[in-house]
């Protein structure tokens, strides 16, 4: 065929405007289902401003683009997308709230709000980012010394090093106090003796942060992967976080240089101040699950027709799940962000922390429990996120501080009597 | 090389639109916003064009107060500078008068080359870009698929009909519009969002570009698509059904 104009060629390339919108034979419900965009009640985001907004957008897009289309098979094959931490680093998300050594220098609430849409992707990819930024970089830029910092930190924000961090032991989770992973000194060196286990990204490390018992009370060192004596391996069998890697490690006499000491931190309090960095980000994190299911749930309720040919969502029962679920999800918004102005303005304390971890992660469990049952039978499948949330976040319920134990320091916050033994 | 990005703020894509009390526009209280799509594929291309010739993205955005936010994302994601035209209501301007406020806020600017998207997806007139073209006394190619810099000026690709594509060459100074699709777009960064805090943005309005646009549009109803088309089932033996059917054929739908 002749071309009818001058410059004229025949190509398959189309802009979007000229794409095909036909369906090919019958969708399934899923594919009616919208793409995520928030939850929004309450104007809530009226309390945020222009940067904050725009922080949450390019971490909503980057979920929607990359995580979203590959998480269920992530889920089903037990395997943690690491081809997305490049650009996870590129875009500043790791130790985004610190300043210097390559870090994005974010506030608060604007890390809260990464944290927030990585968990609407999957609690798998907000706990990497979590253990990297709050229980890796942050103690080494809290407590190391400079050439620790120099060292590490740029490698950890570009992602070119991973990090993990081992307090937990096989015999003491709550009661971290009790570990037995000793520290001897021997020479210009420390000899570590022990294991840890539950360690998020333990084996995918260049660097572990590990808490042990020292003559001097508790001290922090970083354990290079294969330094002699040291080795890892991964926890199979989960039925959550299965898009994240688990792991054990074990030192047998592993020799590492005493420069490798944190000097800042000593005592349990420079675990527990990294705790709460990291609890403070799951509290913001869960909303976004929490989001996630709701969402699911409502669009599904006003699709899926039962009785009548009318949607569900015409049902009492059912508008009373959805109105405790938006409710609760409203609450907890609320919360982190008056929790998160706390925190830039240096005036959050533990006590606070614990009542918003412990608070959202039930209420978003409660959201994922009724978002199931709302769904019915294809609530348990992969083909929504629902059960993929729910199952991770039993995991987020007792990581970090279990349920009970942060009730317990509600509790001794507000009577004065510790109530732990 | 100097590139103006046109861009503007529209409600976003999957709003839940709702007309007004008084039925003339959509409720914008709790709407959120977000760039206009074919923008966006613009401001990337612009940003892209400056990474491989080197010099400045400047940001035009004409809008109310509250398109400071889409101004802060191009900035964000690598736009230089920026400048707002800053006034209520411009949807009442047609686009001859919009492009006026556009030209007078170049004239000091003297681009290399001005992009904007091919339409809005709000109002979609498709014109604003042809008529600052016009009034920039530019050059001008729409629908634009690919941007090549060469000697002396650009190497176009046009997106026409059913799969056809036209190449044009033309000198610089020019104006183009772009398709959306065109490339890949990018997100802001952390750093960069922190950056744009930076950022100069430059406020301007009508009444300082010597510019007195006319409110020429108004919008007389504003209504959800009616329902027009009703399905009858013709009951009773095949037979009467079908005699049934070409009679309607014949005389209520004309078509035998």
């Amino acid at each position: 065929m002749i071309a009818p104009g001058d410059g004229w060629i025949r190509e398959e390339q189309h802009g979007i405007a000229g794409k095909s919108t036909h369906l090919n034979g019958y969708p399934t419900i899923e594919k009616y289902m919208q793409p995520f965009r928030g939850v929004d009640y309450l104007l809530v985001d009226s309390l945020f401003n222009e940067e904050e907004l725009l922080v949450r957008q390019t971490a909503r897009q980057f979920v929607e683009d990359r995580l979203m289309p590959v998480i269920r098979d992530c889920y089903r094959d037990a395997r943690f997308p690491s081809e997305l931490i490049p650009e996870m680093a590129r875009l500043g998300f790791l130790g985004a709230n610190l300043e210097g050594y390559g870090c994005a220098g974010m506030s608060n609430v604007e890390y809260g709000l990464i944290m927030q849409e990585l968990e609407r992707g999957d609690s798998g990819l907000r706990s990497f980012v979590s253990v990297q930024g709050a229980l890796v970089m942050y103690p080494i830029y809290a407590y190391g010394s400079e050439q620790q910092k120099q060292h590490w930190l740029p490698r950890l924000q570009s992602g070119e090093a991973i990090g993990c961090f081992g307090l937990t032991e096989p015999g003491f989770g709550s009661n971290p106090a009790g570990m037995k992973t000793t520290a001897r000194r021997v020479g210009e060196c420390w000899v570590l003796n022990g294991e840890k286990t539950w360690i998020t990204n333990g084996t995918a490390s260049q660097v572990a942060v590990v808490w042990a018992r020292t003559d001097d009370g508790i001290r922090g060192f970083l354990v290079e992967k294969g330094t002699p004596g040291y080795t890892t391996s991964d926890i199979h069998g989960k039925w959550s976080m299965r898009a994240s890697v688990t792991s054990s490690l074990a030192f047998a006499d592993c020799k590492i240089p005493s420069a490798n000491m944190l000097p800042g931190a000593k005592g349990l309090k420079g675990p527990l101040s990294c705790l709460s960095q990291a609890r403070y980000g799951i509290g913001w994190g869960v909303i976004g699950a929490a989001m996630d299911c709701y969402e699911t749930a409502r669009q599904y309720s006003i699709i899926r027709k039962q009785f009548d040919d009318k949607p569900i969502a015409s049902h009492q029962l059912v508008q009373e799940k959805l109105a405790w679920m938006i409710t609760e999800i409203t609450k907890a918004q609320l919360l982190a962000v008056h929790a998160g102005r706390l925190k830039d303005q240096r005036k959050i304390e533990p006590a606070h922390i614990s009542m918003l971890k412990r608070n959202n992660v039930a209420i978003a469990l409660e959201c994922a429990r009724l978002s199931r049952d709302l769904l019915g039978a294809n609530g348990i499948t992969d083909e929504f996120p629902i059960m993929r949330h729910l199952c991770n976040l039993e995991t987020v319920k007792t990581y970090e501080g279990t349920d009970h134990i942060h009730a317990l320091v509600i509790g001794e916050r507000v009577t004065g009597v510790a109530a732990y033994k | 090389m100097k590139i103006v990005v046109c861009i503007k703020q529209v409600p976003s894509r999957d709003s839940v639109l709702r007309v007004n009390a008084a039925g003339t526009w959509i409720q914008d209280a709790d709407l959120t916003y977000e760039i206009n799509e074919p923008d966006a594929y613009a401001l990337e291309e612009g940003l892209q064009l400056k990474e491989k010739q080197g010099g400045e993205v400047v940001a035009l955005c004409a809008g109310p107060a509250g398109a400071a936010q889409t101004i802060r994302e191009a900035l964000a994601k690598g736009a230089d500078r920026a400048l707002h035209i800053e006034e209520e209501n411009l949807g009442a301007y047609d686009p001859l008068a919009l492009a006026r406020l556009m030209a007078a806020a170049l004239t000091a600017e003297k681009p290399d080359l001005v992009l904007t998207g091919l339409q809005s997806d709000d109002l979609g007139y498709g014109q604003t870009g042809v008529i600052l073209a016009q009034l920039l006394g530019v050059p001008h190619a729409t629908i634009i698929m690919q941007v090549e810099k060469q000697e002396g000026g650009i190497r176009v690709k046009r997106e026409l009909e059913d799969g056809w594509f036209q190449h044009v060459e033309m000198p610089l100074p020019a104006l183009l519009t772009i398709q959306s699709g065109i490339n890949k777009l990018r997100y802001a960064t952390l750093m960069g969002i922190k950056k744009a805090k930076t950022k100069e943005v430059k406020r301007l309005t009508a009444a300082e570009l010597g510019v007195a646009p006319e409110a020429t549009i108004r919008f007389a109803r504003i209504y959800l698509p009616e329902k027009s088309k009703h399905t009858q089932i013709l009951e009773g033996a095949p037979k009467e059904a079908a005699a049934k059917l070409v009679e309607k054929l014949k005389f209520e739908a004309r078509v035998l």
